[in-house]
């Protein structure tokens, strides 16, 4: 192993300022290309939808900008480089989802809705409470993801720009959420789709790049190079098979497969990747973006299948515990292991960008729910100028911004990873059965929305609340702490980390409870939504400039 | 721009719709997304579920060596990306030749009577 590694991995690797550098140009780049773009950010469609004119591959590529984050990024190559064959079994579930957004989703979605998840939700149903409970889950999701991005930010400063003070971490969370809100306020959605455009392509670039250099250092090999890994681990053979992380017992077996059901049910169902399909001229268009999407992401999980495996081989895990960031250390410290602190400090600059993305990603989404959904169709019951609506998206975001960038300075050092399955969660439980019950069942009616809205959301909120990520595991003996979130309490209940086993199901039913329990049924409107969903008769068309 | 109607229709009178959904070229359209989607839904889904519990209860059958360091896992692993690749190829398929013209003369004749 690399002995000049060995001496300079427990601090920081590479050069802090290049890393920044080459950082501080993507944000130069990007800046340039949101002001341009919003020149043509005028209406309502232009700053929720980028006024539809997106195309099918453009937009693919910025749902996979949007879609990996750092979490799948740096996490999945960490966690595939510590405990193997369970990391790359966790990344399979992301991509396979994909197929429910396009068979089920992605298309019908396009046709009838219009900025937000909750035009969908309400098309036939009575306005005010479905959008007001569709809204709420959809601010929910967007801001359990967005404080689990920008609490990691924290981690990945100290990582990769050498920042250890706790006022410096501080700072960069606030520049990050400042450059965010840049993005979002000036660019609106066309902004911030050029925003991940880039980001999708400088990732998947650098990880292809890094995925060759490490192939052809095992004669293009995926066997050698996991037989690398087997060399370089203390867990030797076992990292090649299941069983390391999800093979404890009982109990985390079934906590994986509630984990497992909730990422496959749960990527349909997150507002900020639905709200992307609006962003294209047609159906058609968003079936090509779920084409792009899918392949894209499919190969990034290839590449990071190559890289975890390349990073236990060629770092060693006991390197990639000792690196600051941890298990999010591997996909950097490969990269300066092949190619020095030029490609350290390119892939750094992705990770952080990668975060600018999804957040911008996010706040938008919250920001035209808030607006659109709650202030004009449920306070001012759809009487508001589009205008005077996008001025109101524009402040929430702005106030969402300054939300996060508290919520990141408060919640980095603790121990919020849960806050992403709990997002996929409450997606695949509220969001889901929901968007499915609107398109395919044709009694299903205000009632049934708003239970099924809420039974998942609260179910999976509540099951999270009083499960061991909050309370109650066990103190580990070498830090002194437990990995639950809170210390020195347990008022946990729940044996999973992962609810969805249980809301998931419980969503649906409530959903059908509810329907069935009232009488209410309007022929018109399901006439409408169905005919509009599979024709594209009657939907929101490109904006033309 | 005006005031937003989240009731518009597009300019197609809501009837226009009821008297649509009930003819035999909207009927012939929903059956053909429907028998293709909803079981291809399932199949993926069973695939997928098979992959997971054969990963977390069939650890051993899963570590069966294959060929140098891949095992029976990452073969079905990657079993799983091929079969993604093929359902979404399938689809495309099926959506090209068998809704979207049927899909798009359904549009344009309501269209035109607008």
């Amino acid at each position: 192993m690399n002995t000049l590694l060995q001496d300079v991995a427990p601090t920081t690797v590479g050069s802090p300022a290049l890393n920044m550098a080459i950082f501080g140009l993507f944000v130069a780049v990007t800046v340039v290309i949101v002001i341009r773009a919003s020149r043509f950010t005028k209406t309502a469609a232009d700053y929720y939808a980028g006024g539809r004119s997106f195309t099918g591959r453009q937009n693919g590529i910025a749902i996979a900008g949007d879609y990996l984050s750092a979490a799948s990024f740096l996490g999945i190559t960490g966690a595939i480089a510590l405990i193997g064959y369970d990391g790359f079994l966790y990344s399979i579930g992301f991509l396979v989802a994909w197929l429910v957004a396009l068979l089920l989703v992605a298309e019908l979605l396009r046709n009838t809705g219009k900025f937000t998840m909750a035009d969908v939700l309400s098309f036939r149903m009575r306005q005010r409470p479905v959008r007001t409970a569709a809204a709420i889950s959809t601010l929910s999701v967007s801001f359990f993801y967005l404080l689990a991005q920008m609490a990691g930010a924290g981690g990945l400063v100290a990582l990769l720009m050498n920042v250890n003070s706790d006022l410096g971490q501080n700072i960069t969370i606030a520049v990050v959420g400042i450059i965010m809100i840049v993005y979002v306020l000036v660019g609106g959605m066309k902004g911030t789709t050029w925003v991940q455009i880039i980001k999708a392509g400088l990732l998947i670039t650098g990880a292809g790049l890094m995925t060759f250099w490490v192939l052809s250092k095992y004669g293009f090999s995926l066997s050698n190079v996991m037989l690398g890994a087997v060399s370089a681990s203390p867990s030797g053979e076992a990292i090649l098979s299941p069983g390391l992380r999800y093979g404890e017992s009982t109990l985390t077996k079934i906590d994986f497969i509630s984990l497992a059901l909730a990422l496959v049910l749960g990527t349909a169902g997150l507002p900020h990747v639905l709200m992307r399909f609006y962003t294209v001229p047609s159906s058609k268009e968003a079936r090509r973006s779920v084409v792009w999407a899918i392949s894209l992401i499919g190969l990034f999980y290839l590449f990071s299948l190559v890289l975890g495996f390349g990073a236990a081989a060629l770092v060693g895990p006991e390197n990639i515990l000792a690196a600051p960031g941890g298990v999010n250390s591997a996909a950097p410290l490969l990269a300066f292991e092949l190619g020095g602190a030029l490609l350290l400090g390119f892939i750094s600059a992705v990770a952080f960008a990668t975060i600018l993305a999804v957040v911008a990603g996010l706040t938008i989404t919250a920001s035209a729910s808030f607006a659109h959904d709650i202030y004009n169709n449920v306070i001012k019951r759809g009487k508001v100028e589009a205008d005077a609506e996008v001025k109101i998206a524009r402040r929430t975001a702005l106030t969402i911004g300054a939300v996060s960038i508290v919520g990141g300075i408060l919640a980095k050092d603790q121990n919020i990873a849960f806050l992403v399955a709990l997002a996929f969660a409450v997606a695949a439980s509220a969001n889901l059965p929901t968007i499915l019950y609107t398109l395919f069942w044709p009694r299903f009616n205000t009632r049934g929305s708003v239970w099924s809205i809420y039974g998942g959301l609260i179910s999976s909120v509540t099951l999270i609340a009083f499960s061991p990520v909050v309370s109650g595991k066990p103190i580990n003996p070498e830090t002194g702490r437990s990995a639950s979130m809170l210390q020195g309490v347990d008022f946990s209940w729940f044996p999973l980390d992962n609810p969805g086993l249980v809301s998931i199901p419980l969503g649906f039913f409530f959903g059908w409870l509810g329907t069935m329990t009232s009488r209410e049924i309007d022929r018109a409107k399901w006439a409408e939504l169905e005919v509009r969903s599979l024709t594209g008769a009657g939907a929101e068309k490109a904006v033309v400039h | 721009m005006g005031v937003m109607d989240e009731r518009h229709t597009g300019g197609i009178p809501i009837e226009e719709y009821e008297a649509v959904q009930q003819s035999p070229e909207f009927q012939e359209l929903r059956t053909r997304y429907r028998r293709f989607s909803f079981p291809m839904t399932v199949a993926f889904l069973v695939w997928y579920a098979l992959f997971v519990g054969l990963s977390v209860f069939a650890t051993d059958f899963m570590a069966t060596p294959v060929a140098g360091a891949i095992n029976v896992g990452i073969v079905i692993g990657l079993g799983q990306f091929a079969t993604t690749a093929l359902i979404t190829w399938l689809y495309i398929r099926h959506a090209n030749r068998k809704l979207d013209p049927i899909a798009e003369q359904i549009h344009y004749e309501m269209e035109r009577r607008a």
